[in-house]
């Protein structure tokens, strides 16, 4: 079964429509959410189910609304008004707004859509309202695509929305892949896994015969390199999502490689191959097999992440006696280290905004993921709990998902998600238990 | 694969350690390829009891050593273990061995991988210095992924710090 979206020409069939008068609202005005500034009381909203344009269109045009409403109050930024306190009904997707009506029952920001369905064919129109200030904010937006990809159109709306209320990308209409694993921990089963970023259209990669660690996405989400223990030693594979094609990368005999991860270019992957007691970082082209060494310490250097520009790598060494976080050229060489707070420090990865660097912090006893930025300080703690590991930062930068496990005989790993802020802990619904996340771009 | 077996003498001392050992381990399948029994000793081929057998070597010698937190140093017990396996790989020259290294569930993945290999390293290192031959002995790390106890304390963990031999099939020449 193909695991790619059949909704590839979405992209290609995005369409800004005309509107009337006013439709070129300046994105300006209250109705605005700085990301960065505390922001205690969420934004109320209003998302009336979508009109729907063809007779079969009914379920699809409540079942988008849902997911739109579900994206936005899920970023802990937005409240959802619920319909039972609406005053007026959406009934025409063009008629005027009633925007007295909204007002009275304070929805900030108004959210309507028009849903047509023909065969398998869908078109979702939506237009945002600023209604305190009695306008639209940006243009209509119209999206086509085929039915089963539904909740991809859901989630572009709520992009769209999301971006123009915070002024930042979008993330909702993004995957995620990652380790879905079942069973107690001395026998724990584990298999590859893409999903929506929400946690719905899981797909499993990987059958669990064999041990499968960290799949990390490529800069344009179509391959996904991972650690698998299929001959007996971990080796790298990289895996084309669409085919679910795979091939293992280069490795000499008696010698482990792990931790791979993609350069921005997609054509590098950096990663750690242990040998002899050693476990140092290696850069290696995809296509050629041909690698370079770049570090050469009888320390443990692992976990390496590119700088999104692919001038730099972040990784962790325990060359002063305990993990810590180093930057080095992409190229090797002189390592300058960036923590110095208490505790270990290990897993980091940058930012795709290229201004922080989320890691996995152990202290006293207890993990934490954290965020500092690339020269090492304003070090934030996020959370805290027995076992967090590996953060994965959304694409915009600014939420990261992680695992999080629970301790004792019964403890098992659930994903889980929170903003940079550290506000908006919450779990993310799979059907089984799940480690190692890795947020692929936004979607074309 | 024809193996010699030692003199009655030497199985029977074995033998009777091998009873005072309370086979912490048992009943791991080994994957005994020995020869056929030797008569009128009582011993069952490829039972803890019979000295050329995996089983043996998993209870009598021990078949593997712990470790310190976030260390990869082999203590005093383990080098007695090693010596064990040493002695008894260079007597059961047919066979192979891949040292498993772990680590309790203390740590991120991707440090406790490269920390389990260097504590199975340290395993081989020595067997080697004891006349091992190096071609013999891989390595392989699972970092925190293989767990024998599950309870999140020391009592747990400390089982869980392990290098563990496992004999692969015996050579053919």
């Amino acid at each position: 079964m193909s695991v790619r979206f059949t909704l590839k020409c979405l992209a290609a069939a995005v369409a800004i429509f005309g509107f009337q008068a006013g439709a070129a609202m300046a994105q300006q005005g209250p109705l605005r959410i700085e990301i960065t500034e505390g922001v205690i009381e969420p934004l109320p909203f209003a998302v009336p189910s979508f009109q729907p344009e063809s007779a079969e269109a009914g379920q699809m045009a409540n079942d988008l609304a849902r997911v739109v409403s579900d994206d936005l109050t899920g970023t802990g930024l937005f409240r959802e008004i619920p319909a039972s306190a609406f005053i007026s009904t959406v009934s025409d997707f063009n008629a005027p707004v009633q925007y007295a009506d909204w007002k009275a029952i304070n929805a900030q920001a108004l959210v309507t859509g028009a849903v047509n369905v023909q065969g398998n064919n869908l078109t979702v129109k939506f237009r945002l309202y600023d209604v305190f200030s009695g306008a639209e904010l940006g243009s209509g937006l119209q999206f086509s695509g085929t039915t089963d990809g539904w909740r991809r159109m859901a989630h572009k709306v709520a992009d769209a929305v999301y971006s123009r209320i915070t002024g930042e990308g979008g993330y909702f209409d993004s995957r995620v892949v990652y380790v879905s694993e079942t069973g107690p921990k001395d026998a724990r089963k584990k298999r590859l896994a893409v999903m929506d970023y929400d946690g719905a259209n899981v797909q499993y990669l990987t059958d669990s015969g064999s041990i499968v660690l960290a799949p990390r996405f490529s800069p344009t989400g179509d391959r996904v390199l991972y650690t698998s223990y299929e001959t007996g030693f971990p080796r790298i594979y990289v895996l084309d999502v669409g085919s679910v094609q795979r091939r293992v990368l280069e490795s000499a005999d008696g010698t482990m490689s792990f931790a791979p991860r993609f350069s921005p270019s997609g054509q590098t992957v950096v990663f750690s191959i242990s040998q002899g007691g050693n476990t140092d970082i290696y850069s290696m082209d995809i296509a050629s097999g041909q690698s370079v060494r770049l570090t050469n310490t009888p320390a443990i250097e692992t976990a390496p992440s590119y700088s999104p520009d692919g001038g730099r790598v972040v990784f962790e060494s325990d060359r002063s006696g305990t993990q810590q976080l180093y930057i080095m050229p992409a190229t090797g060489g002189e390592a300058t280290r960036i923590s110095f707070g208490e505790g270990r420090y290990g897993t980091p990865v940058w930012s795709p905004r290229g201004d922080l660097i989320a890691f996995t912090k152990q202290n006293k006893g207890r993990f934490h993921i954290g965020v500092m930025r690339t020269d090492g300080s304003e070090e934030r703690l996020l959370t805290a709990s027995f076992l967090d590991e590996g953060p994965t930062w959304a694409p915009n930068g600014r939420v990261l998902m992680f695992a999080r496990e629970t301790q004792g005989a019964s403890g098992s790993s659930t994903l889980y998600s929170v903003d940079v802020s550290g506000r908006n802990l919450r779990p993310v619904r799979t059907p089984e238990g799940g480690s190692d996340p890795s947020w692929s771009p936004l979607q074309k | 694969m024809k193996r010699i077996t030692t003199s009655t003498i030497l199985i029977a001392t074995l033998a009777v350690s091998a009873c005072t050992n309370p086979g912490r381990f048992g009943g791991e399948d080994g994957t005994y390829v020995g020869s056929a029994a030797p008569v009128n000793t009582g011993i069952v081929p490829g039972s803890a009891n019979d000295p050329a057998s995996t089983a043996y070597f998993q209870q009598a010698i021990g078949d593997r050593v712990l470790f310190e937190v976030d260390q990869s140093n082999l203590t005093a017990t383990g080098r007695t273990t090693l010596d064990g396996q040493a002695t008894w790989l260079l007597t059961n020259s047919d066979y192979q061995a891949v040292i498993e290294g772990h680590a309790d569930e203390q740590g991120t993945r991707e440090y406790n991988l490269a920390l389990g290999e260097r504590r199975a390293n340290a395993a081989r290192e020595y067997l080697v210095s004891k006349g091992v031959p190096a071609s013999r002995l891989r390595v392989v790390s699972y970092g925190k992924e293989r767990p024998i106890e599950v309870c999140s304390n020391e009592a747990c963990y400390a089982n869980n710090r392990r290098a563990v031999t496992v004999l692969a099939g015996g050579l053919t020449s």
